[in-house]
Order: C-alpha cells, then sequence, then structure tokens
C-alpha cells in the first residue's frame, strides 16, 4: 500500500521537491547577505538607539530584497491552499471518478488501510513540506523580523512578527496549515467525489478560515494582556490632515515593542470611549474635547503655548488609556496553540474522511 | 473448493437510492465451483447487486453472504474474491507492470508466474501506461490483475459491454481458460445473453430490479417449452404450466412456458427453446401475464 500510495504520489512530490529546492538557492543566494547587513549596522547587539539602526538597515535593503520579503508571505500563503488543492482534494475523488477505488477496494487491503496510508503518507509529506519552507522563510527573514521589533512600528510596511502576516507565515503554523489545508480537501473530495469542485471548494473553505482565524480566534487563544493607565498631560496629539478636514487623534504613552495591539481607545472617567477622530472644526465633537485644542484645527499650526493648555485640560478631563494587547513573548506560545488547533481540526477531518468511505457510500 | 459454501448467498437483500429500489427483495443462492450468468436490461440492477456482493456499497435491506462471509469484510476475505468492475477500470498514470507491481504488493497470494504469463500472452507491452491500453486490453489486463490474485470466486460486472466482436471472444476465451485452469466460481454480468450462451452453467435474470429467475442451465432449459397450437387462451393451460410469454395468429397460439411436467396434451408441438429465448422472454415485456407472476409483482 505504501507502494502505491508512492507511486502515485511520486511525480507530485518532485513538482514539491522541485520548488522546495529552489526557494532554498533564492534564500542561501540573498539570505547571507541581509543578514551581514543586519550586523554591520549595529543590530546585533544594539543598546541605544535601536530604532534608528533598524529602520537604516531596512532601508539599506536593495529592491530584490524587498520584493522577496514580500514574496515570502505569498508563499507561505499560498504553498498550504496548493498543497490541498492539488495532493488533498484529487486523493480520494480522482479514484472515485475514475473509478480505480473499485481496484483498490478489492485488492486485498481493507479500505480503511488503504485511506489511512494515503492520508498519512501524503499528510506528512505536506507538512514536511511546509516545514521546510517554514524553515528557510524563517531563517531568511529573521533578521527584517528583529528589525521591524526593534523600530517600534516605525518602518511603514514592516509589522512585529506578531501581527499578520508575518505571524501567519513563520515559526510552525505553516505546518499546522498544511495539514489542516490537506485534510481539508481529502474531506471535500471524499464528499464531492469530483475533483474539480473539491479543489474549487477546497481554495474557498481555507481562504475563508484564513481570514477569520487570525481576526476572531487568534486575538482569543490566549488571554491578552490589558492596561488601563491615566492619561497625563503627556499624551499625543496627532492631527490628521484629511480630505478637507482636520482631526485629532490622541495617542496614549502605551508602547511596548513587538506587542500585538488587539484594541487602544481612550476612555472617559464614565468609560465612554473615546473615538479616535473626536474633533472637528464645525462637528458636534467639539463637546467632547476642550475648546483649548481647537487651535489645532485652524491654519496657524502648533503653537507651544497653546499646545501645553490644551494638553492641561486634557489631563484635567482624567482620560483613560485601555490597551488590549498580546505582548512580543507570546510569539511562541500562540504558535504552537494555533498549530495545535490546526492540527486538531485536520485530525477531525481526517477521522470525517475515514468513516464516511466506512459507510460504503462513495462507491 | 469449498463446494459446499454458496458462492454468494443473499437473503431479502435489497437497496435504495431515495424512493428508487435499485435492487429489491432479492433472494438466492449463487452455487460454488460454477459459472453464474447475471443477465437483465440496463439498470436492472445488475451493478447493484454485485457491488453489494463485492462489499462496493452496503444494503439498505437484507444480507449477503460471500464464500460464507461478509462482503469485504477484511483482509483475508477480499483476497477471496476477484473483482473487475464495470468498464475495467485501471490507473491511467501508471504502466502495466506498475499493475502487476501493485498486485504483488497488495495480494498475499499473488500468483506472479501467471500474471507475467497472461501478459506475454496477450502480447503486451508491460511499459506501456494503462491509459494507453485499447478497451480490449485494458480489459484483459483487469482480468489478469483479479486472476493472479488467485480468488475463490471472480466477480466481473459487464467486462465485455465495451469491447469488439474479437476482442469479447478473446475475453471470453481467456476467462473459460483460466476457469478450467483455476477451478473458480465466476459471476458474469451481462445485457446481452448471447455473450453468456457458451459459457454459463447457472443463469439469473434481473429485470425491473427483481429476479425474475433463476437456475441451473440445464434445468431451465429441461424445464420450458415452446407451445405451438391451435388458439386458445392462457388460463386455460394447465396450472402446472406457467406462461412466461404468449403470442396469438388469428387460428394459432405460442406460449414459452415453464413447466415441471412433460408436455403431454397431443394438440401443442413443444419444442426446446435456446437459452437466448429463454431470458428474453423473461427479459421482455410479457404481453399478459399469467396470474402468479402478476401475484409476484404485485408484493411490496
Amino acid at each position: 500500500m505504501i507502494w502505491l500510495t508512492w507511486r502515485q504520489f511520486r511525480s507530485q512530490a518532485a513538482v514539491a521537491a522541485i520548488a522546495l529546492a529552489v526557494v532554498a538557492i533564492v534564500a542561501a543566494a540573498t539570505g547571507p547577505g541581509i543578514a551581514t547587513a543586519y550586523t554591520s549596522a549595529g543590530l546585533g547587539d544594539c543598546h541605544a538607539r535601536c530604532a534608528t539602526d533598524a529602520s537604516n538597515f531596512v532601508s539599506s535593503l536593495n529592491r530584490l530584497d524587498l520584493l522577496l520579503y514580500l514574496g515570502s508571505f505569498l508563499l507561505m500563503y499560498l504553498a498550504p491552499a496548493l498543497m490541498g488543492i492539488f495532493w488533498g482534494a484529487p486523493l480520494i475523488a480522482r479514484e472515485v471518478e475514475t473509478g480505480t477505488h473499485r481496484v483498490a477496494w478489492n485488492q486485498s487491503v481493507t479500505r480503511t488501510r488503504w485511506i489511512l496510508v494515503k492520508l498519512g503518507l501524503v499528510g506528512l509529506a505536506a507538512v514536511g513540506t511546509a516545514g521546510l519552507l517554514s524553515l528557510i522563510v524563517t531563517w531568511w527573514a529573521g533578521p527584517i523580523n528583529h528589525a521591524a521589533v526593534l523600530s517600534s512600528g516605525q518602518i511603514s510596511g514592516f509589522v512585529p512578527r506578531l501581527d499578520a502576516p508575518v505571524f501567519d507565515a513563520r515559526g510552525v503554523v505553516p505546518l499546522g496549515y498544511a495539514a489542516f489545508a490537506f485534510a481539508l480537501g481529502v474531506t471535500a473530495g471524499v464528499l464531492l467525489r469530483r475533483t474539480l469542485p473539491a479543489m474549487a471548494v477546497t481554495l474557498v473553505a481555507f481562504a475563508v478560515i484564513q481570514v477569520l482565524v487570525p481576526n476572531f480566534v487568534r486575538p482569543h487563544l490566549l488571554a491578552p494582556a490589558h492596561l488601563t493607565a491615566p492619561v497625563d498631560s503627556s499624551i499625543g496629539l496627532n492631527v490628521n490632515a484629511g480630505t478637507g478636514q482636520k482631526s485629532i487623534q490622541l495617542a496614549g504613552p502605551f508602547a511596548r515593542p513587538g506587542a500585538w495591539v488587539l484594541s487602544d481607545v481612550i476612555v472617559t472617567p464614565s468609560g465612554a470611549k473615546l473615538p479616535n477622530v473626536t474633533m472637528t472644526p464645525s462637528g458636534a465633537e467639539l463637546t467632547v474635547l476642550p475648546k483649548a485644542c481647537a487651535f489645532m484645527l485652524g491654519a496657524a499650526g502648533p503653537d507651544p503655548t497653546g499646545l501645553r493648555d490644551c494638553r492641561s485640560v486634557l489631563a484635567a478631563m482624567h482620560l483613560r488609556q485601555s490597551v488590549t494587547w498580546q505582548p512580543a513573548s507570546r510569539f511562541w506560545p500562540l504558535q504552537w496553540v494555533e498549530t495545535g488547533l490546526y492540527l486538531v481540526l485536520a485530525a477531525g477531518l481526517g477521522w470525517a474522511s475515514v468513516a464516511q468511505l466506512r459507510r460504503r457510500r462513495a462507491a | 473448493m469449498t463446494n459446499a459454501t454458496a458462492a454468494i448467498e443473499a437473503r431479502g437483500l435489497g437497496k435504495r437510492y431515495g424512493r428508487r429500489w435499485a435492487l429489491a427483495d432479492c433472494t438466492l443462492t449463487i452455487p460454488a465451483g460454477q459459472v453464474t450468468g447475471l443477465v437483465g436490461p440496463n439498470g436492472a440492477g445488475k451493478t447493484t447487486l454485485i457491488s453489494l456482493a463485492t462489499g462496493m456499497l452496503a444494503p439498505t435491506t437484507g444480507t449477503v453472504e460471500v464464500l460464507g462471509g461478509g462482503p469485504a469484510s477484511g483482509a483475508a476475505q477480499l483476497a477471496r474474491v476477484g473483482y473487475v468492475a464495470q468498464g475495467t477500470p485501471a490507473y491511467a498514470g501508471l504502466s502495466v507492470a506498475d499493475h502487476l507491481r501493485l498486485g504483488a504488493r497488495l495480494n498475499p497470494r499473488w500468483d506472479a508466474a501467471l500474471a507475467r504469463r497472461r501478459i506475454e500472452e496477450l502480447g503486451l507491452d508491460s511499459r506501456q501506461k494503462a491509459g494507453e491500453l485499447s478497451g480490449g486490453q485494458r480489459a484483459q489486463l483487469a482480468l489478469t490483475l483479479a486472476l493472479a490474485k488467485r480468488p475463490e470466486l471472480l466477480i466481473l460486472d459487464e467486462p465485455i459491454a465495451s469491447l469488439d466482436p474479437v476482442a469479447r471472444r478473446e475475453f471470453l476465451q481467456m476467462l473459460m481458460n483460466a476457469v478450467a485452469e483455476q477451478e473458480l466460481s465466476v459471476v458474469i454480468s451481462s445485457h446481452q445473453i448471447t455473450d453468456l450462451e457458451r459459457v454459463a452453467d447457472h443463469l439469473i435474470v434481473l429485470v425491473g430490479s427483481r429476479v425474475r429467475v433463476e437456475g441451473g442451465v440445464e434445468h431451465l432449459l429441461a424445464t420450458h417449452y415452446l407451445l405451438t397450437g391451435p388458439r386458445r387462451a392462457a388460463a386455460s393451460l394447465p396450472a402446472s404450466q406457467q406462461v412466461i410469454t404468449e403470442s396469438h395468429t388469428g387460428r394459432q397460439s405460442t406460449f414459452l412456458v415453464r413447466s415441471s411436467e412433460p408436455i403431454i396434451d397431443p394438440a401443442w408441438t413443444a419444442e426446446e427453446v435456446s437459452l437466448e429465448d429463454l431470458a428474453l422472454a423473461y427479459m421482455g415485456p410479457a404481453p399478459t401475464r399469467s396470474p402468479d407472476i402478476r401475484a409476484l409483482e404485485a408484493r411490496p
């Protein structure tokens, strides 16, 4: 059975091996250069001015490196999906479609063993491929990820590794995604019994899950840290010049390098949330913020005296900053929990596929 | 061979898809050590019966035992039954040699010498992919795979339906040689009785998802008569004569009857019937039916 599974899978395995080799070669060719730039920027053991050094390092990267950095996300999002579509969906569906399951099921091997060997072998190949890819990409992008943390989010486009899409494309989660996508494909194939619809369903379902989990599930996998701190006169006031309208954005003193901020709001003593955009020259919101701050919206621009007045009035309002976040140190715990979640889902789907076939309705 | 055990024993076997019964109330014993022909028009339930017997489907009602065991109930049971599915599927991307390797690795009783010899006799290039074989060659490959497994029972579902007459003859010849050599029980289905006339010892006619007639070929031939005589109504025949078909001209009536007793009425010319006529009579819609057949069909 192992021989037959391998015989049927070997050309797909060859494609995966070639793809892995290409990724490895590109990473080996460009990775050391990035690592050297990282060290020479003094980021290896920085104690002061880290944010500036990190910014300098990132801006020293050439266009190809930046392109590859973006490409790595695409690669890590696509790889599990492709394995689900091209390895998972046809695994059973193609056999049923071409009638070869009747050949396979009438050798002296039980149907259960047949599907378990296929699921196990090709599933392991999917997880292994994703693991190797993630290993290469995580190593290659390591310096950039460190710099993104050190820069405290000052380099636009380079988010810390806890934020999507970096989190999804690093560490061990790609293994979970690959196992899940593969099992999803197999299940779709078993239920639909046709390869093409199963491939389409796999793609759509996997995409939906990959949008839902980071946004609605991941924040709650581990209880997030929470902080409510009084806002003093050091509150940040950012003026946003929008389309024809200026508004003021309040920014509390919260700063945790590398943290994944889930929510960050300014609340009044009564607990009411103060929206970020709180003040427009003609808006009713003027009642929320003191008139002392209204000058900021005028054409004159910053005025040290006015700013101090505005700040002290704000401080007298007893505003508080309420922040919910996942600390940077949660990267690996979150990675393992999410990987575990996907592996459990994959196992459930695998079990459902076996149970469905055992019920002998896929004939 | 354990001739004491039936090859296939079905009791009240039925399979329903939604509201339609693909096979209903099927009780029959297919004897071991014989070639059983399963005949019926398309959609009569032949494939359903075979799928139930090979464990590809689970029955809605009743039970079926194959060589005394549950269909596909385990590796040992699977090893005892060879199956050539409808359309003789094969892995299109795998070569002939790969198929033999597949058989060797998945079957404990695999007869590699037999498989090699058959492929040589067929003149197949073992490096050729199954997807490039002709229909006849693919059917032969499927048969080889099933035979080299050294099964006690070989089940073939319309193996020659899509073959040209030459390939048909070759296939059946190969099958009969194998049966003679390997002492197999065989169940072979076809929608054409002519395919099976020369090979079957036992016949089952399935019509409209029900078993219409079943029995040993010799026994069936010995108990069916074509009666020709002066015109008369079917009801006037003795109760021992079951009318299968009837046709009337102005002066003459022709009946195909089943009778356990010899026809002694001198008014009749009694002729023996061919297996083809017999099967066609059962498969074709009878113009008027004798009461006992109608009673049979009225059952839910």
